[in-house]
């Protein structure tokens, strides 16, 4: 089977260790004055929130990813499960070309992303959390602009883009009125048609249900499926969705503070914990049992 | 994806995108159009205001009007191109859709070539509108006026604006917050040096030196020679090549400062944040 995408020995910080030496002196005697958690060697520590920091002065340094490997097969569904903060988001953007590694290196069907990234750019594409578009422009105008950005021409692509909006569940009118009258869940949608209009061979989905109602969220997953089984799309999925991941994935990465603490499919990683009480064990069980922690923030979990 | 059409295809993505956002922000269009004519017409009076004031003697109003109109209007067709350069990445950070723009297969140039096609044939078109409107308020005369020579000291001054456009347009790229503030400081320390409402002359020495980097300075001496004096085209030459000179310094320029910048923001994360 061919490799879709390879990630090898990835690490990535933000914030610096040091900087200039007036600064780390103006620094240190404030850090000196005021902050009991700075371990004044410049060496990762760990903050309340869990993310690896160093405290340099006022500037922590943090491990977004830290020595991640893995491979993600071609026609895979990929899921990577994990905590806010815990570098699910970062590795996609690593892989989208929009950041760059510390160390290591990751290709994207044989094309590496920081000497190729003009290659991996042409047959990838993404759907982040936040359905960021021209909020005055419609829907059409914002997708004729992602689908020019990829090359292509346009009456064809007109046709094809209200197919794919109609078959999002996307009225014929709201495709002409501004963005920012649609609903989040609306929004989302438009993402993924923007996303599918290129036909790419590695799809980035970075919690692409987050925000939408049941039915909605069904329906894309449905057509998450559909292009993968169809198109034979590649496709990478980050959830905070038990569910989500367990019925859409091939495999599944769990991943904190980080780094990847399991993967395997999502059978497998159910046998890794003991059922309790006789009931099945779930995948939540799995992050529990594997991370100390819950997938879901404290506060996310008072919101819901 | 790379050929020559593709390429062309997303370059005209920007151009299409800036003219459906006009479209969409039509009534911010005409604000600004009336805040721009007023300001010309504003600057212009003062022509007029100065006969009074000096006494008609010493004072010839008519040329005073068509210099300081000459002023305002070239500076409102280079600052228009410059303020659209910025919007490279300023109008990306704003809507929030830097990223996605960023990740598409579309190389800078590109990128930039189709900004700058519109930057240049909007601020024409912007200039031109408040240029009859204006010349309706004043009775001008324009009968020794060198209007090719105009016209040519004006293209040419624009592609010194792109240049000092696209290396502005780093800015709201690395300070997500306030770039778009420090853009305004660069182009208000170049309306100061070059000499838009008045003779560099004026200038104290250390200003006088800026002004001789300025583009702004030979744009402006060039088509005030052209329209006051009515300075033949071939004349025009050593307000020319300054101009050409800078741009073809300033846009190769501009693109690797850029690149530099693009690729600081892909290290440190700093696409994510929107400003």
């Amino acid at each position: 089977m061919t490799a879709a995408v390879v990630v090898h020995d990835i690490y990535k910080k933000f914030g610096k260790p040091g900087g200039p030496w007036w600064k780390q002196m103006l620094k240190g005697r404030v850090a000196n004055g005021k902050n009991a958690h700075s371990n004044g060697n410049g060496n990762p520590g760990q903050n309340g929130s869990g993310e690896h920091a160093a405290q340099n002065g006022n500037k922590p340094m943090v491990v977004a990813i830290d020595h991640v490997s893995f491979i993600v097969d071609e026609g895979e569904i990929f899921g990577v499960l994990g905590p806010n903060g815990g570098g699910k988001s970062t590795l996609i953007r690593l892989i989208s070309t929009l950041l760059l590694p510390d160390q290591g290196n990751i290709t994207v069907f044989g094309h590496d992303v920081e000497r190729q990234s003009m290659k991996v750019r042409e047959i990838i594409n993404r759907v982040s959390v936040e359905a960021s578009f021209f909020k005055k422009l419609s829907p059409m105008e914002n997708l004729m602009y992602g689908a020019r950005l990829y090359g292509l021409s346009g009456p064809e692509t007109h046709k094809k883009l209200v197919e794919i909006l109609n078959r999002l569940g996307l009225e014929k009118r709201s495709i002409y009125n501004p963005m920012e009258e649609m609903s989040r869940g609306m929004q989302q949608k438009v993402a993924i048609a923007r996303a599918l209009i290129s036909r790419p061979r590695l799809l980035l989905l970075d919690e692409p249900t987050t925000g939408l109602d049941p039915r909605s969220k069904r329906e894309v997953q449905t057509l998450v499926r559909e292009l993968n089984q169809e198109q034979g799309t590649t496709i990478l999925l980050t959830t905070h969705d038990m569910g989500e991941a367990e019925a859409l994935c091939h495999r599944i990465a769990i991943m904190d503070k980080g780094k990847v603490v399991a993967l395997d499919t999502p059978e497998n990683l159910c046998r890794l914990v003991p059922s309790k009480n006789g009931t099945p064990t779930t995948l939540e069980d799995v992050f529990l049992e594997l991370t100390g922690r819950s997938l879901a923030s404290e506060d996310e979990k008072v919101e819901a | 994806m790379n050929t020559t059409a593709s390429q062309i295809r997303a370059g005209y993505a920007f151009v299409e995108r800036n003219i459906n956002l006009i479209r969409r922000y039509w009534t911010w269009e005409i604000v600004w159009l009336v805040y721009s004519t007023a300001d010309s017409l504003a600057v212009s009076f003062i022509g007029l205001g100065m006969e009074r004031i000096g006494g008609a003697q010493n004072v010839d109003g008519k040329f005073l009007v068509l210099y300081l109109l000459i002023g305002t209007l070239v500076w409102r067709f280079l600052s228009t191109i410059f303020y659209w350069m910025i919007n490279l990445i300023n109008i990306e950070r704003w809507e929030g859709t830097i990223e996605y723009t960023l990740m598409a297969p579309v190389r800078r140039i590109t990128h930039m070539a189709g900004q700058t096609f519109f930057s240049v044939t909007y601020s024409l078109l912007f200039t031109g509108v408040i240029l009859v409107i204006t010349a309706l308020m004043f009775d001008l005369n324009l009968q020794q006026a060198n209007l090719v020579g105009g016209t040519l000291m004006l293209s040419a001054g624009s592609f010194s604006f792109v240049g000092i456009g696209i290396m502005a347009s780093i800015m709201p790229l690395l300070f997500p917050e306030r770039g778009e503030q420090m853009a305004h400081v660069l182009i208000a320390l170049v309306l100061l040096v070059s000499g838009v409402y008045y003779p560099v002359d004026v200038l104290p020495p250390l200003l006088q030196k800026l002004a001789v980097i300025s583009p702004a300075t030979y744009v402006l001496e060039g088509t005030r020679k052209a329209l006051l004096d009515g300075m033949p085209t071939g004349q025009l030459w050593p307000y020319v090549w300054p101009t050409l000179l800078m741009g073809l310094v300033l846009i190769p320029a501009g693109l690797w400062i850029f690149n530099q910048a693009e690729r600081y923001a892909k290290r440190t994360g700093r696409l994510h944040r929107n400003g």
